[in-house]
Parts: structure tokens; C-alpha cells; sequence
């Protein structure tokens, strides 16, 4: 059973069909959602189509693909998705922060892929708002995987203020 | 040293909660062994040929005798009574059960260690050179900016899962004894024209299968500036860094492929997007840093001691150990001793508990309780009185801690090796003993004069062989433990990566290769030179001939 949870936790409807990385424009235009999650190189092939397909379109971005390919697309996309292959791949980390950091983007950004519990506190604080948990991963678990940390040394998307500037330096020493 | 405030403890017991866990799901069967395996390998547990190996961290090498007690309890406790120092002045136990890891990582806390990023694919232990703050020679302190460095790299959300690991080096004094030229990033403390602090930015360097020396990418880098470019670097690294194939994955092969030109290009326009964001260091943080790394409490002292002076001339033991073990402070009055952890028949880095302790109360006694790890697998006390010289020197004897060696032959540094490691391909401690047997005599070493011999089991490199002046790496040919020798290795400022001398020996024969270079460095050398100037001046040519010549 696929799950779908935002930052809290939440479990979250997903009316969104992933399309696969080699699917031709009719392939993906034969799937019946109304919700259509296509891979970066079918959105740069064919905007237009898509856009006047009637449907719901968002770009999932695969862990070699760069966040500057939707740049300029990115006021106009509900939700960029970001694939970890494998959950060891951590680029997709680094495409999140750019989105967020350089392009501004503040629509929802999804991990998708081997998203495992482990990994969502720093997910989260890379700028990922959603989190499409593997199937072996149980509710529970990722709801903790969420907090693993009470807070963290660096700049952050999710807290931009590095330790540094928010220590109360009366507690040291 | 850096104390922990409640931010540093509650991330620490945080994270000893997370591994709790998994170590629990793990066992449980709910967590795969190759979902489990990166989760372990960044708490430094590796599993091993005969057991698990735990790597726990020493912050740039700063040891206090509290956190050195706490590691001989846990090894008399968990594991078999003895600990290994490490060339990344880490210390590692090779024999504690999975089970009780997070019960280990939780004694740790208590004396603010841990075991934190030792592994994996990561930013690792930062390290520096072990006479930080105490060096005569010294331009700036790097212990505050190895701390800064080690809060920016823990848990470092978007740098958790890089190519491969990542290794970095802070250096601020003349010598360069951290090996900064062959780390991922190296760092040198500089200052410019105006006098203001920077750093000058080396990138590329590293060891292992691919060994390079690193190269500038920036002259200089204001402090301010340090975590937002190193920011810059390693998003670079981890977005465009090779993950098809793990020996081209470190930053030396990106560097390389790209030239430093571009790489640097890349660095430079990133840097421009994030260099005023709130990663900019702050004058306060710096200030807040520094105040762990202030001067201990010095007495004002002359600079001569009658006993001293006396023994130097009647003790021949005590005259080789000032010579050798003993360095100049920065403080009149003050030296810097090194513990020399290479008594032959002695595994190099191995420490009993008992001497772990013995060294916690010498440290108690003699420097502010305090103690370095050095990259060469010994221990520093930093600020011991000349007039306790004596003293010191005698209770060092007794625990065959005051072997004279320290920058000569039998200072040898080595990997646990094949009797240990699952990775190595030949066994390294035997190698080690069988060398320092055959030049196990004082005036001998001193004749040969400063040297370093570094021995890998693999081509790991965790004996850092390739700026070894002789380099010794265990090399498997069809299921035989071998050894390829190579010859002209540096570590210091003037860093050169070792020219392999030729076919590869066996065990047995390594002593007489190593006495025939020597042989020829003897016969050839000019009044003054040590090996690696001879080397430099005469090629490899000759220790070829010479070692390869047919027997009569």
C-alpha cells in the first residue's frame, strides 16, 4: 500500500500517476488520471501538448537530472518530484536545496523512489515538503523517522539559521 | 578543548537514539543488511573479518584524560582490553558486539565522544596537525576552525549520502604535519598583504587506488567565508561526482576529469549564489570557538634546567629521547613530548587499558590533562615543564613508552592489516615488526636520520603508503600475500606521492629490500640530506639496481 505523507506526518491523497522515465507523449496521455507526474525530458519535448492536454501536469526529476532543466517552469508547476534511485544516491538532496535556495520555488517537492525512514529528517530539512514512502515502510516509523533530530548544526532550507546564530551561549560552557 | 553545551549533548543523544533503533530493527529483521550497512558504517561500526570494528572519533586528535579513561574502560568492558590508534587520529576497537554498540556509543556521550561519520560516505573526522596551538612555528590555531568544521559537517543533511567519503585537513603551522595535501580538502591558515586570516583552498588530494595531490582552488578565502565555500564544494562534488563506479568516486577524479580550471568555475559560480547567506561565519562564533582553545594556565619559567642539562650528558637514554621524542614549545620553560607507540613487538597504535590509563594520569600529572593522536599513530603530550622532563622520561620507561624513535626508521606507520581487516590483502603488522627488528639499535636509526616507512594492507591506503619515503602495500597475486615497494613519498609541505620501485616481494623478503635501500641512501647521500633529499637528488634508479641486482 503506497504512502504519502507531508512533514507532520499526515497521510495525504495522491492523485498523481507517476510516468514512467521512457514513456512516449501518447503513453502518457493514455493513462486516465487527470494528474500526470512526467519525467523532465518528456516535459522539455513536449510542453505544449501537455499543457493543453487538460490534465494536471507536474515534472519528476531522476537523481542525474539538474534543477536548472525547469528552471524557468517552475512558477507554473504545483509540484516537482525527486527520484532516489536508490536511497544511497544523494544528489536528488542537493536538487531540493538548489530549488529552494536558488530557483525560489515554494511549491510542493516530493521524494520519490527508495524513500526509507531513515532519511526523511534530512529529506526535510533539504527542502522535500512530501514523502512517498516505500512500500516496506510502516506509518509509524516514518512519523519518527520525521523527528530524529531535535535540531541541527547547519543552514538549512527548513531552518536557514545555522546553530550558530540562534545558540543561547549562556547554556555553554 | 571544546566542551558540549545542551545543543551538542541532545544532537549526540539524539543520534544514539536513532542507532538504537536500528540496531533493534536490524536485529529484528525489519531492516535489511544493505539498508542497515550505510547506517552502521556513519556510526563507525564496520563488520569485520573476526568481529565488528568500531572507528570512535577524536575530534582533531584532542584527547582529555577524562575521555581516555572512559576508552579504557570500554575497551576492558566491551571489548578485549586494547585499543588501535588510527592514521585519521581516530581510535578503533576490533573486537565489540553488535548488540552492545549503542550501549558503547552511550558510555561515549558521557565524555561528549562519539563515533559519528568515522565512516561511510561522508564528511569525515576533520583532522590537523597534532602541535595545533602549542607549535613555535605557527602562523593561527586551527583547533577553533577544526571545530567549526566538525559542527557544519555533523549531520550535515544534503551531504549525508556523497559519492564516497570525504576527508578534510585544517593546517596553521610551518611544518604541515596533518598531510593537508592529500586530503578532499585541504586548508591552509593564511594571512594576506593586510594582514587579515584566511584560508588557502587545496582540493583533490586523496589516497587509496587513485593517490593525487591536491590542488589550490582559491589562494585565499576570508574566515568568514570558510562554511559557505565549503558548502559550494560539496555540492558540486555530490551532484556531479562519479557514483557508477566507487574507485572513481572521489572528489580527486571529478577534479581531474574536469580540470581544475572548470571545477573551480563551478565552486566560484555556486559560491556566488549562497556566500552572504546565513552561512557566513560570524565574529561571535569565532570568538565562541576560540575561548575552548585558550592557553592553559602556563607559570613563567626559564627556559634551562640544571637537571636536564646533567642527565643529557650522563643518561644516554634520556639524551636520545630529548633528541628525538622531545620538541621545542612556544612557551619558555615548556615542551612538547611525543609518546612514541612503536616499540618493536608492539602492534603501531595498539594501547593496552592499562596504558590508556597510565597515559591519562601522565597527562593529569604532566599537561593540563590533556593529549593529541597524531596521523602517525602516536600520542602528544603538548605542554610538559623542561624541569619534568626527567620524571616524565622515567615513568615512560617503565610502560615502553619512551622508545626513541619518533621521525625515524622503526617509527613505523601501518594499518591493522590483514590480521584484522576484511579489506586488506596482506597482513601489515608483521611487516612492521620484521623491520624494526632488523633495525632495532639507537645509534643505527640516527645514523639513517629521519625517514618514514608506511605500510597499507590494501589499497585503501590506511597506511597512507604513497607519501611514505619508503611505501609498502600488501598486493594479493593468485591467493599470496605480496608487497609492491615504493620509494620517494611526502607528507609535509613539499607533499610527493611515492614511484613504485618494481615487482613486488615477499614477506620475507621486505627486511633486505629495506636494508638495501637504506644501503644505498648511506652510500650515496650528501653531507646533511635525509632520504627523501637524497632521493630527490639521485632518482630511482640506483635502489633499483641495487635491489633488483642478480646475486653473484
Amino acid at each position: 500500500m503506497p504512502k504519502l505523507i507531508d512533514k507532520q506526518g499526515q497521510l495525504l491523497d495522491n492523485p498523481w500517476v507517476l510516468v514512467s522515465k521512457d514513456a512516449t507523449l501518447e503513453q502518457a496521455l493514455a493513462e486516465t488520471s487527470q494528474h500526470l507526474l512526467v519525467h523532465v525530458a518528456l516535459w522539455n519535448a513536449h510542453k505544449d501538448e501537455l499543457r493543453n492536454s487538460g490534465r494536471a501536469i507536474a515534472v519528476w526529476l531522476d537523481s542525474s537530472d539538474q534543477a536548472d532543466a525547469i528552471a524557468a517552469d517552475l512558477p507554473a508547476l504545483p509540484l516537482v518530484a525527486l527520484n532516489f534511485p536508490t536511497f544511497m544516491d544523494g544528489r536528488s538532496y542537493s536538487t531540493a536545496v538548489t530549488l529552494r535556495l536558488h530557483h525560489k520555488y515554494e511549491g510542493e517537492i516530493r521524494a520519490i523512489g527508495d524513500v526509507l525512514r531513515d532519511q526523511l529528517f534530512y529529506m526535510r530539512r533539504c527542502g522535500f515538503s512530501t514523502f512517498d514512502l516505500k512500500d516496506s515502510v510502516k506509518l509509524e516509523d516514518a512519523q519518527k523517522g520525521l523527528h530524529d533530530y531535535t535540531t541541527n548544526y547547519q543552514s538549512t532550507v527548513e531552518e536557514p539559521l545555522p546553530l550558530f546564530r540562534r545558540r543561547e551561549t549562556s547554556a555553554a560552557v | 578543548m571544546y566542551r558540549y553545551d545542551k545543543y551538542d549533548h541532545q544532537m549526540l543523544q539524539d543520534r544514539i537514539a536513532a542507532f538504537r533503533d536500528q540496531t533493534r530493527r536490524f536485529l529484528a529483521g525489519e531492516l535489511e543488511p544493505s539498508q542497515f550497512l550505510p547506517l552502521r558504517l556513519q556510526n563507525g561500526l564496520y563488520i569485520q573479518r573476526l568481529a565488528p570494528m568500531l572507528r570512535i572519533c577524536i575530534p582533531y586528535g584532542l584527547l582529555s584524560s577524562r575521555q581516555l579513561r572512559k576508552l579504557a574502560h570500554i575497551t576492558r568492558h566491551y571489548d578485549k582490553g586494547y585499543a588501535h590508534f588510527t592514521t585519521r587520529q581516530n581510535i578503533q576497537l576490533n573486537w565489540p558486539k553488535l548488540p552492545e554498540v549503542p550501549d558503547i556509543l552511550a558510555e561515549l556521550a558521557e565524555v561528549e565522544m562519539h563515533a559519528i561519520q568515522t565512516s561511510g560516505n561522508c564528511v569525515r573526522n576533520t583532522t590537523t596537525d597534532q602541535f595545533a596551538g602549542v607549535s613555535p612555528y605557527e602562523i593561527e590555531d586551527a583547533r577553533p576552525w577544526c571545530e567549526i568544521i566538525r559542527q557544519w559537517s555533523t549531520f550535515h543533511p544534503e551531504f549525508a549520502h556523497l559519492p564516497r567519503k570525504f576527508k578534510i585537513a585544517v593546517c596553521g603551522t610551518e611544518q604541515d604535519q596533518a598531510a593537508t595535501q592529500v586530503h578532499d580538502i585541504g586548508l591552509y591558515l593564511v594571512k594576506n598583504d593586510a594582514g587579515e586570516l584566511g584560508f588557502r583552498v587545496l582540493v583533490g588530494g586523496g589516497l587509496g587506488r587513485t593517490p593525487m595531490i591536491g590542488q589550490v582552488i582559491r589562494e585565499f578565502l576570508p574566515w568568514q567565508h570558510l562554511l559557505t565555500y565549503l558548502d559550494a564544494i560539496l555540492r558540486i562534488y555530490n551532484q556531479e561526482g562519479r557514483r557508477d563506479n566507487k574507485y572513481k568516486a572521489r572528489i580527486k577524479i571529478l577534479v581531474k576529469e574536469l580540470g581544475v580550471d572548470v571545477f573551480r568555475d563551478k565552486v566560484e559560480r555556486e559560491w556566488e549564489r549562497v556566500k552572504d547567506g546565513p552561512a557566513l561565519l560570524t565574529a561571535e562564533e569565532v570568538q565562541r570557538c576560540k575561548q575552548y582553545f585558550v592557553d592553559p594556565a602556563y607559570e613563567t619559567l626559564p627556559d634551562v634546567d640544571s637537571e636536564v642539562e646533567h642527565l643529557l650528558h650522563r643518561d644516554v637514554l634520556f639524551n636520545q629521547w630529548m633528541e628525538r621524542n622531545v620538541h621545542a614549545h612556544k612557551k619558555p620553560g615548556y615542551r612538547i613530548v611525543t609518546l612514541c607507540l612503536k616499540a618493536t613487538g608492539s602492534a603501531p597504535g595498539d594501547l593496552s587499558a592499562e596504558q590508556l590509563e597510565f597515559v591519562a594520569d601522565l597527562a593529569d600529572r604532566f599537561s593540563f590533562g590533556e593529549l593529541r593522536v597524531t596521523h602517525e599513530q602516536n600520542l602528544v603530550l603538548t605542554d610538559v615543564r623542561l624541569k619534568d622532563l626527567p620524571e616524565l622520561h622515567r615513568a615512560l620507561k617503565q610502560e615502553r613508552l619512551a622508545t626513541p624513535y619518533t621521525g625515524l626508521l622503526n617509527d613505523i606507520i601501518s594499518c591493522p592489516g590483514g590480521d584484522y581487516c576484511s579489506l586488506a590483502n596482506a597482513k601489515s603488522i608483521p611487516i612492521a615488526e620484521a623491520i624494526q627488528r632488523r633495525f632495532d639499535d639507537f645509534e643505527l636509526q640516527k645514523k639513517i636520520g629521519e625517514i618514514t616507512i608506511n605500510i597499507s594492507g590494501c589499497m585503501n591506503a590506511c597506511g597512507h603508503h604513497h607519501v611514505g619515503n619508503i611505501g609498502i602495500l600488501g598486493v594479493d597475486k593468485k591467493g599470496q600475500e605480496f608487497y609492491q615497494v615504493a620509494l620517494g613519498g611526502s607528507a609535509g609541505r613539499q607533499a610527493a606521492l611515492g614511484q613504485v620501485l618494481g615487482p613486488s616481494f615477499s614477506q620475507e623478503e621486505i627486511p633486505d629490500v629495506v636494508e638495501k635501500i637504506i644501503d644505498v641512501y648511506l652510500e650515496r647521500r650528501s653531507e646533511g640530506e635525509r632520504f627523501i633529499d637524497t632521493f630527490q637528488r639521485i632518482g630511482l634508479e640506483p635502489f633499483k639496481e641495487h635491489v633488483y641486482a642478480k646475486a653473484d
